[in-house]
């Protein structure tokens, strides 16, 4: 009754092509911005923004830069935490070498590194298809994380290549508190969640999924992969790169290269799947669900279990439960939390009357 | 020169422990079309389930710990164990998968990677556990009297048994009903149906075929380098030489686990000093990578051709 488009009359082709078509998803993705910015900022606990919705945010981030790849172009891809990597890492140097570099700009710059390292590891999807491609991206896995403990430059010489992220400053002002860093953590997702929205829209998200979908007949139609394709690894892995940034800046501050490594990649897999290959929506929804898990997992047996609880079986149960459900999710929702979200909203169009 | 030798021997020898894990990976893709991520937690699991019933076994049968017989039930057991674990794979994740896109069914087997590792450490326990075959790591004497050159006997007995096992596979797969079947399968799903071969059961035959390949794996890799949580990466080892032999082949992943192996030992003692070492854990990747830029399918792998 609420939830519903009628009355709304697109009368021009401005109002056709907006992201959210219904006015009462704008008021609610309108709700849900100032929810975030304003009242949770307020209200939530140091714990909250530090340790969950920071890295809920940035996961959100990377997912989606996997999702570009994997959902929308189609190129399965297990190397996404090394991309990550060469974002924190490019962030760090171009801040560390270059005096008076803003934190924004050094972002993008990691993020931009991430993208040439990941048009670099792209270059064999033009040949090679399918598993055999997932496993060729095992190698940039592998060989970055190795490259960035070998060579100490990448970590100022540090020992054992662990990077300490140097302090956040906008235009003067320091990010040091759990509020501030989760305001722009929050902020520089939004945006680019936004340009991301916008990019599957566009003719270029359109040439992925022709590509995805069939490429040899995206082909004849005239869609030149190869473009297609390095133009996909290079925005997946920029955002890849900034996630990794943001990673080491605003939620862990001390990272080491051996930190990206293929269980991140996986987890970053399992959060698409989770939340749904191919949709903007899902990489928020499979974040959450991927980083809360563990945690609520860990409550509910310390409070059912006490001390009682066996060391190892915690971490096993962990295992067993993200297996299941991965496994769970493929087989009843391949199309993962976003769908379910979807069915949720056209049961709500004609709700309370079914007919 | 006689160091080249040995480094290059040592290669083909762990090269071919790679073989035998990836042998597991190509049965699976032949038969069914899965690409299974799962082998190493089979590899793993086997192992870890021989090493348990070695354990438990004397205390429930009376049996001598460590004699012939606990080793030879232990062996049945954990046997039975994998073809259990292989027919509810195929009953609880493949059957409701049928026909799902094959990017699909790999993540599933990601999924089932975590589960098998998960239920194996909570049945288990997961402390590093030593596992004897009674074949000791040490040099054969005359080899290294006459030639120089040390080379490990437990290599040798390893190398041994994954050719009798590769052999005897190969005459399965030749010579009886259901080796013919599989093959049928392999060839096409659908025309293999049409003869009436029923293709639930030969998936199921084929996970338990390639649970037994990977309970010889664990047996070895375990016996080499302790039971643990490590061994889930052997199938890591593995990706290269299925990517370099090709999916499809038996005698690609041979052929690919014998290049591998050997190229990655020489690779980390005549390039590594160059770039400060520890490339044995990408090299196998890039050169596979380099080599799938000549030919995409593999050395051995069938040619693919897209149709619209």
């Amino acid at each position: 009754m609420l939830y519903r488009e009628a009355g709304q009359f697109k009368a021009s082709y401005e109002e056709d092509q907006q992201i959210f078509p219904i006015r009462q998803d704008r008021v609610g993705m309108a709700v849900l911005l100032a929810f975030f910015f304003l009242a949770v900022p307020m209200f939530a606990s140091q714990y909250w923004l530090q340790a969950i919705l920071i890295p809920v945010l940035i996961f959100s981030l990377a997912a989606i830069g996997l999702n570009i790849l994997t959902g929308y172009a189609g190129q399965l891809s297990l190397g996404s935490a090394a991309f990550m990597a060469v974002g924190a890492f490019g962030a760090y140097n171009f801040m560390l070498r270059i005096d008076g570099m803003p934190f924004l700009l050094g972002i993008v710059l990691g993020g931009l590194s991430a993208a040439l390292v990941g048009v670099a590891f792209g270059l064999p999807s033009l040949r090679i298809k399918g598993f055999y491609l997932a496993v060729a991206t095992l190698a940039a896995q592998f060989f970055i994380v190795w490259a960035l403990v070998k060579f100490p430059w990448f970590s100022n010489y540090s020992s054992s290549g662990v990077i300490s992220a140097q302090e956040i400053q906008i235009l003067g002002y320091a990010f040091t508190t759990p509020e501030s860093k989760y305001l722009l953590t929050l902020a520089v997702v939004t945006v680019f969640a936004l340009v991301a929205k916008n990019l599957v829209r566009s003719t270029t998200g359109r040439r992925w999924m022709a590509v995805r979908d069939m490429d040899v007949a995206a082909e004849v139609i005239g869609i030149r992969p190869m473009r297609a394709k390095l133009s996909a690894f290079a925005v997946s892995s920029f955002y890849c790169g900034v996630a990794g940034a943001l990673y080491a800046y605003t939620y862990l501050g001390t990272v080491e290269p051996e930190g990206f490594n293929l269980d991140l990649s996986f987890k970053i897999l399992f959060m698409i799947i989770i939340g749904g290959v191919g949709s903007i929506l899902g990489s928020f929804l499979g974040a959450a669900f991927i980083v809360l898990l563990p945690i609520l997992l860990n409550v509910v047996m310390h409070s059912t279990l006490g001390s009682a609880m066996p060391p190892g079986l915690g971490s096993n149960l962990e295992l067993i439960i993200f297996g299941g459900l991965i496994i769970f999710f493929l087989i009843v929702e391949p199309h993962g939390l976003a769908r379910l979200w979807q069915l949720g909203k056209d049961k709500l169009r004609l709700w309370p009357f079914p007919h | 020169m006689g160091f080249f030798f040995e480094v290059l021997i040592g290669g083909l020898l762990s090269g071919v422990l790679y073989s035998l894990v990836a042998l597991g990976f190509v049965l699976i893709y032949k038969a069914s079309g899965v690409f299974n991520f799962a082998q190493g937690a089979m590899v793993f699991f086997a192992a870890l389930t021989f090493v348990g019933f070695m354990e438990v076994l004397p205390g429930w049968t009376g049996l001598e710990a460590g004699s012939r017989a606990v080793f030879w039930f232990a062996f049945v057991l954990s046997l039975g164990a994998m073809v259990v674990l292989g027919v509810l794979t195929e009953r609880v994740v493949l059957r409701p998968l049928v026909n799902q896109p094959h990017i699909t069914l790999f993540m599933a087997t990601i999924g089932l990677t975590f589960l098998i590792e998960g239920i194996v450490q909570a049945i288990w326990g997961s402390h590093v556990r030593g596992l004897d075959l009674g074949i000791t790591d040490e040099p054969i004497e005359w080899i290294l009297d006459s030639a120089d050159i040390i080379v490990s006997k437990f290599d040798v007995f390893a190398a041994t048994l994954a050719g009798v096992l590769v052999a005897s596979l190969a005459l399965f797969f030749q010579y009886t009903k259901v080796g013919r079947a599989l093959r049928a399968v392999a060839d096409d799903h659908q025309a293999a149906l049409s003869i009436g071969i029923p293709l639930q059961h030969i998936w199921a035959i084929v996970w338990s075929v390639a649970g037994f390949v990977a309970l010889v794996a664990g047996l070895i890799w375990g016996a080499r380098s302790g039971v643990q949580f490590a061994l889930t990466f052997t199938a890591l080892k593995a990706l290269p030489v299925l990517i370099l032999g090709g999916f499809t082949s038996v005698p690609g992943a041979i052929v690919g686990g014998l290049i591998i192996g050997a190229s990655e030992k020489l690779a980390e003692v005549y390039l590594g000093p160059f770039v400060g070492g520890g490339i044995e854990g990408w090299f196998p990747y890039v050169l596979a990578l380099l080599f799938l830029l000549v030919r995409p399918e593999g050395l051995f792998g069938e040619k693919h051709i897209d149709r619209v």
